[in-house]
């Protein structure tokens, strides 16, 4: 038996993509096995662990839990998008200045979520910052200088806009 | 470059998402593998039919218990005995009709792909003769009819006890003395990758590439399990995403490599979900203690005796390592005369128990710091006092264990750190004797941790080092990152050997047993002491042929004492000539030429104390019976730091299992079919950004005769006090001991109704 497919074009990572995909496949699998984005992660695959956080118009989503097929005319954007011939965004920059990285395996949606709330340009307190990351899991850092780094960032561009 | 906060030499491929981990490797380019578990929680199979499943199209091979060879096999990432006496128990096979926990292995499904995959396991038909469940060690120890294992007729794994001095005429001739029982609750490492693993077969060798902690374990392990030479296993280690211990055992490595075997040599994928992950891999073991001390007039421990009981769960695993780790945890830290101590590890029908960060120490020091707390309560004594007053200052030494000795201890000076910083005297004071809904407390714990495992098994480590042609060095070692900082801290320390800039060393991180010299891996906390030496040994091997090579090309300077730093060679305190030249001369020299490399294996026959404590202020709310970390901190007695931001986030990461462990982590199973109530990352509560507080880390930093670098253990012990440290804040502020941890809001309601408080 030969299960239809059906085309998905949307944007990944500034590039228009058009895949045939199985209607029950989920974004993270359209992404990691069709277009070979390994920055995105499975922990758990229902949804509870976040290491699979892609931002999808402008807000993160588990894309182990979102079908590939809702993609259709999306801005779909990984870890992979955000780095420039090597140069990284300063939130990456501060991932590492603050030692926010063990294992790795979950830092690429941390570094996901961070990047939608800093695009957001609101100051937040730590209390804040905690509850939206609250839904990625880390085990090896105790999330202290994952937050470290998100407040790092914030005031920095905080300072920066009122400078401007 | 030792003692210095360099970032990690992998954060750029980890903040980038470039760092490949075992599925990043193959996708889905190749056969998926399914497991079929069992529905039952104790019986036998009696009959299975797969013909279904076979049938199904896109399934390439179904096999089942009786397919597979009959060689029972250990799992514990322990290194192998020659000595059959000290051998790990081996009580499993790769598949079973004998069901032991609910979800046991008893058939894999090798398919096209994974819907194939999960289908096919839909079609097997299975067919069971039940037993009792028990999931109760103290209840399981009087036996089962069938055992559990048929060569333990009581379902006792193993029993071990000692006896320092006489506890009886001890605790006859005390002031007071005092008996608590406690609980700790089985729970899970949580990696965030879970553990995978894909085979192949390359040149009539099996190829198993996997998400482990202990790469040269695993090839002898899938060799014992296959009944295969050892040498035709090849395991490969790429980055990994935490193991905290669950993959310090060998998991599904041993059925991989069967399934491959059986398709030809086709790669097979065996990617377990985060449900099986908790059910099927290995947990914290739950251990109950009785504890009995008594102590004179002035609170000075006379006697104390501890008797545990520790639920292994179906298999053997690290078995009863982990309770007599806590006994010898017993005997150390604390000043006693008489000492007693028993330990049980019982064969249960629960998931198996192994190995988790700080191995049977944070179950004996929740039974131990919380009973310090309430001996303390009994005799009207501050909890500090009563642990300075015990707590032994300066060199000790275990009685049964040599060399085991704490050769530096900094605990004074880490209480010391841990009181200031909490304000211990101003608030114990402060929220004695409170009242209403909402009530405030301080508590403390200390513990001490052994530095890898010797004398109890072996400790050896290896480590390659070549010069490239530039005068940079590459570096190879058997034991593997996990997350730890491994690789960074062993740069460091070959940098800081050989006086050159750790961007001049560039490490290996894959582990693959056919090319990475011999270790044992990652656990016990032992790579920076143990792998720490061979790499310190193996850079003074490096820089001695280095120098004796440059040598020979300044004939000039034969009279003057050569030395390097920094990319030059120094004859005297002038520069000879420069690293690059002499690294060009040696690859390209028509005359004289040689690679210069060095490589050790080294074993270890030393094993130092670390120790710390934790102090935390919490808040209770009586009425919902929630607990609110208000401050926490650690102070660790780790030697010298060799990458004091690496040691602080280990530090952070170890206090977050710890408050988990103290307040929410738990697994649930159900009495009747043993089966687990909560294997997912939503119903197990550990703890997510919002629930936890600030947390600080300090450190006491003694140079340590015995590390390498001055340094001794700190990758497990951070995840030690901290649940022993909140229980004792709630029993500062509520009156209410609580003997059974996690500190959940169901457990607290109901204490403080046994109370009267509510």
């Amino acid at each position: 038996m030969i299960r239809d497919k059906v085309l998905v074009k949307c944007i990944v990572n500034g590039k228009e993509v058009a895949e045939y995909v199985d209607p029950r496949e989920s974004l993270l699998d359209m992404l990691r096995n069709r277009l070979g984005l390994t920055s995105v992660k499975k922990g758990c695959e229902v949804g509870e662990c976040g290491a699979c956080t892609v931002i999808i118009d402008g807000e993160t989503v588990d894309s182990c839990i979102y079908l590939a097929v809702w993609a259709e005319g999306k801005n779909i954007r990984t870890l992979e998008g955000l780095e420039k011939n090597g140069d990284l965004t300063r939130i990456q920059e501060a991932f590492i200045e603050e030692g926010a990285i063990q294992c790795g395996f979950c830092t690429p949606g941390f570094v996901m979520s961070a990047t939608v709330l800093l695009e957001r340009g609101e100051v937040l307190t730590r209390e804040a910052i905690k509850k939206h990351m609250s839904g990625n899991l880390c085990r090896c850092t105790g999330y202290q200088n994952i937050v470290n780094a998100v407040e790092k960032v914030m005031k920095e561009n905080a300072a920066e806009n009122e400078g401007a | 470059m030792v003692g210095k906060s360099i970032p990690r030499v992998d954060a750029y491929e980890k903040v980038t998402g470039r760092a490949k981990f075992t599925d990043d490797l193959i996708l889905d380019r190749c056969l998926v593998a399914k497991i079929l578990h069992s529905t039952i929680g104790n019986g036998i199979v009696t009959s299975i039919d797969t013909s279904e499943a076979e049938a199904l199209p896109g399934v390439v091979k179904v096999v089942t218990f009786q397919d597979v060879p009959d060689h029972c096999y250990p799992t514990p990432g322990h290194p192998w005995s020659v000595e059959p006496a000290h051998q790990d128990i081996a009580d499993r096979n790769i598949l079973t009709g004998r069901i032991r926990y609910y979800g046991d292995d008893i058939a894999a499904v090798v398919a096209e792909d994974e819907v194939t995959a999960s289908r096919a396991l839909k079609l097997i038909k299975v067919e069971y003769e039940e037993y009792p469940v028990e999931i109760h060690p103290r209840k399981s120890m009087y036996g089962s009819n069938p055992p559990i294992h048929f060569d333990k007729k009581d379902n006792v794994l193993a029993r071990s006890n000692f006896f320092i001095g006489d506890v009886d005429k001890g605790l006859e001739e005390s002031e007071t003395v005092v008996k608590r029982s406690y609980k700790t609750p089985i729970v899970q490492h949580c990696h965030i990758e879970n553990p995978i693993s894909f085979a192949y077969m390359e040149k009539g060798r099996v190829v198993v590439v996997t998400s482990t902690q202990i790469p040269h374990i695993v090839r002898r392990v899938i060799g014992q399990a296959l009944g295969i030479p050892w040498g035709r296993v090849r395991v490969i280690k790429p980055y990994i995403g935490g193991g905290f211990g669950n993959k310090q055992d060998v998991l599904y490595e041993p059925l991989n490599a069967f399934l491959t075997m059986q398709v030809g040599g086709r790669p097979v994928k065996l990617d377990i979900s985060r449900e099986e992950t908790f059910r099927n891999t290995r947990t914290r073991h739950s251990i109950e203690y009785d504890l009995t001390a008594g102590v004179d007039k002035d609170g000075r421990l006379v006697a104390k005796e501890m008797n545990a009981y520790s639920n292994q769960g179906a298999y053997a695993s690290h078995g009863h390592a982990i309770a007599a780790n806590g006994l010898t945890a017993w005997r150390l830290q604390y000043a006693c005369p008489n000492i007693r101590g028993e330990a049980y590890t019982i064969y249960t029908n629960s998931p198996t128990a192994g190995a988790m960060r700080a191995y049977g120490i944070p179950q004996a020091a929740f039974a131990i710091e919380c009973f310090m707390d309430d001996i303390a309560k009994e005799i009207h004594m501050d909890p500090l006092e009563f642990r300075k007053k015990n707590l032994i200052h300066g060199y000790y030494e275990d009685a049964y264990l040599k060399p085991i000795a704490a050769n530096t201890n900094g605990i004074f000076e880490c209480l010391e750190k841990g009181a200031e910083y909490i304000h211990w005297d101003e608030k114990r004071k402060e929220y004695a004797d409170q009242t209403g809904d909402i009530r405030r407390g301080v508590g403390v714990s200390v513990f001490s941790y052994k530095t890898g495992v010797w004398p109890i098994s072996l400790e050896i480590a290896g480590c390659r080092l070549s010069l490239n042609q530039d005068g940079s060095v590459q570096m190879q070692i058997g034991a593997t990152e996990i997350g730890q900082g491994a690789d960074t801290v062993f740069s460091q320390m070959a940098a800081e050997t050989l006086h050159m800039d750790v961007e001049n060393i560039h490490i290996v991180t894959v582990q693959d047993t056919d090319v990475t010299p011999f270790d044992t891996g990652a656990y016990a906390s032992r790579q920076s002491f143990v792998t720490g030496t061979a790499v310190k040994q193996c850079a003074e091997l490096l820089y001695d042929k280095i120098l004796a090579y440059a040598k020979t090309l300044l004939p000039e300077q034969e009279t003057r004492e050569l030395s390097m730093d920094h990319g030059w060679i120094y004859a005297g305190d002038e520069e000879a000539i420069s690293l690059e030249a002499v690294a060009q001369e040696a690859y390209y020299s028509l005359s004289n030429s040689s690679v210069l490399t060095a490589e050790v294996s080294t074993q270890v026959k030393k094993n130092t104390l670390a120790s710390g404590c934790c102090f935390a202020e919490v808040e209770v709310d009586m009425k919902l019976g929630t607990i609110k970390i208000l401050h926490i901190i650690n102070v660790h007695d780790s030697g010298k730091l060799l990458n004091p931001q690496l040691a602080e986030m280990q530090v952070h990461g170890g206090m977050s299992m710890g408050m988990g462990y103290g307040i929410s982590e738990q697994i649930v199973l159900d009495e009747k079919t043993g089966r687990m109530l909560n294997g997912n990352l939503l119903d197990y509560k550990l703890m997510t950004a919002l629930d936890t507080p600030d947390i600080k880390a300090d450190f006491v930093e003694l140079d340590d005769p015995e590390g390498p670098y001055g340094n001794k253990a700190l990758g497990e012990p951070p995840a030690i006090p901290g649940a022993p440290a909140i229980r004792n804040a709630v029993l500062h502020a509520t009156g209410v001991a609580f003997n059974e941890n996690p500190l959940t809001p169901q457990k607290l309601i109901d204490g403080f109704k046994k109370a009267g408080l509510i």
